[in-house]
């Protein structure tokens, strides 16, 4: 291990375990530094949630992790590929916006990554086949992207973002756009797609519910510059499958405390 | 069939305004006594069509063959030039200073002399139809290829995407349906680009046929081939309009719906 920069709340069993390890970043837009000195790890079958006041840089995060953006300091390791462009096309991301093609078929765009990597059209067709069942859109595969709803668009950029298979998976408010009933059905569907797959996933969002519903850890960010403030663990006795969860006593004193977290900051923000 | 009485419903007052420009020009001509020579009616450029009808074709057909040649030259020289723009800042600032210019210059000045410097053979009629058309291709379709969303080329990046997939996949796709608003737009003008040409060094085709019929005075003439030069023009706009039709075929309605405010 090389001197790292400071790294707080980990430790070097951690760091080296973990499937992707973000230590010490720092970035800056325009001289305006966006992070400082951002550090977290996820291990294998983690699910990890990003939570923050808008602009405090946390689809930023998800830009560096996946290769679109270069960190000004730090060192970003996923799936053990340090350089910036070897993680381009091996870190699985799906942005905020759907981003479908539109004058592509669900199956052409569900299969653009495979199709990047030169896997062959009939190879390809049969993955996207055999997902489209779990991932709803089985009947939808000769549809075209504008003939679909903004739920199953969603769950079109999921299946395109996950089929390359990489072990690192990446959400950018992936339901932020939907209504309060299709988000609450995909967060559930996307628990049970996720239950086995043993990827490290990071999920950015601005629900503090989808946050402790989905996630094993949530971090707490504040802004100006972006820096993790603090860490809570969810433990919830309660299935997250379970439709009563978000209504009990435990999930409503973790959300409390999140929220206080953030509440602080924006105060001394 | 079911279809076919409404459309014929649609076209109907399009029908109504021609019928009756041709009728009101053919009683004004009667009713005013208008010299044959100076403005003949329709029925006698009618009729002159109907006489010398294969005497017309055989000068379409050279006309069309240049016009065919020229647009064909025009659209790789603007898929190339256009690409290069996209591609690279060095390119762009060398090549649109040249591109303007060449705009900028009246065409007609340049007939004359393209004769003189590659003769009166099918050439000099090409390039004078590529100097007319190339242009409208090349800014719809920088255009096109600029209107492309950074998410989405991010998007390609983060699936692996190289420089040449993601212009492949994403940009070509993209700017199609501007590319074709300016193929349309060139290929009415590369009709009259195919004139220009034969005007100043041809013996043959649709522009040479009206020049030398006007220097005889046999206005019915040069009305048949303005009849003839319309008919091309509308063939080639209604071809490319059918590519463009297939092309989009799988484009949302939202790319190729009119907002009309009218109806």
């Amino acid at each position: 291990m090389n001197s790292a920069p400071q790294i707080n709340h980990l430790n070097l069993e951690t760091i080296n375990n973990a499937l992707l390890s973000f230590l010490g970043v720092g970035f800056d837009y325009e001289d305006a530094s966006i992070l400082e000195d951002v550090s977290l790890t996820v291990d294998r079958g983690e699910f990890v949630a990003l939570v923050g006041p808008s602009g405090c840089g946390k689809s930023t995060i998800l830009n560096l992790i996946s290769g679109v953006l270069e960190a000004r300091s730090g060192s970003i390791t996923a799936s053990g590929l340090s350089n910036r462009a070897d993680r381009l096309g091996n870190v699985s991301y799906m942005q905020q916006k759907d981003l479908l093609l539109p004058w592509r078929s669900v199956a052409e765009n569900s299969r653009l990554g495979l199709e990047l990597r030169g896997v062959s059209n009939s190879e390809s067709s049969t993955a996207v086949e055999k997902l489209a069942e779990s991932f709803g859109i089985a009947d939808e595969l000769d549809s075209m992207p504008w003939q679909l709803s903004g739920g199953m668009r969603q769950r079109v950029a999921l299946l395109r973002a996950v089929l390359p298979d990489n072990p690192v998976l990446l959400l950018d408010e992936p339901f932020g756009a939907l209504d309060a009933i299709t988000r609450s059905s995909l967060q559930q569907w996307l628990l049970n797609v996720l239950d086995t797959s043993n990827k490290a996933v990071v999920l950015v969002t601005h629900d503090v519910d989808e946050a402790i519903l989905l996630a094993d850890r949530v971090l707490v960010m504040s802004s100006n510059p972006g820096q993790i403030s603090a860490e809570v663990k969810i433990d919830l006795d309660a299935s997250p499958h379970d439709a009563s969860v978000s209504t009990s006593s435990e999930f409503i004193e973790l959300k409390k405390h999140i929220l206080d977290l953030l509440g602080d900051h924006e105060v001394t923000q | 069939m079911n279809s076919l009485r409404p459309r014929l419903i649609e076209w109907l007052p399009a029908a109504i305004i021609i019928i009756f420009l041709i009728v009101a020009w053919e009683v004004l001509v009667e009713v005013l006594d208008v010299q044959r020579w100076l403005l003949p009616p329709p029925s006698v450029i009618f009729v002159e069509i109907f006489d010398s009808l294969g005497f017309l074709l055989r000068h379409t057909w050279v006309s069309t063959t240049e016009i065919a040649l020229g647009f064909s030259i025009s659209i790789v020289l603007a898929v190339l030039l256009a690409s290069g723009i996209i591609w690279s800042r060095t390119v762009e600032r060398t090549l649109y200073p040249v591109i303007i210019t060449s705009q900028t210059i009246p065409i007609i000045t340049l007939a004359p002399l393209l004769i003189i410097w590659v003769g009166t053979d099918i050439m000099s009629k090409v390039i004078v139809i590529v100097l007319f058309t190339f242009f409208p291709i090349v800014i719809s379709l920088v255009s096109g290829l600029r209107s492309v969303d950074q998410e989405m080329v991010d998007m390609l990046r983060t699936l692996g995407a190289s420089p040449w997939q993601t212009f492949r996949k994403l940009m070509i796709p993209s700017s199609l349906p501007s590319f074709f608003a300016g193929l349309k737009v060139a290929a009415v003008v590369s009709v009259i680009g195919a004139v220009i040409g034969e005007w100043f060094g041809s013996s043959e085709g649709l522009g040479w046929l009206m020049k030398i019929a006007g220097g005889q005075f046999q206005t019915a003439r040069v009305f048949a081939a303005i009849v003839m030069l319309s008919i091309l023009a509308m063939t080639l706009f209604a071809a490319v309009v059918v590519v463009e039709k297939w092309s989009l075929r799988k484009y949302p309605p939202t790319a190729t719906r009119v907002i009309r405010l009218g109806d």
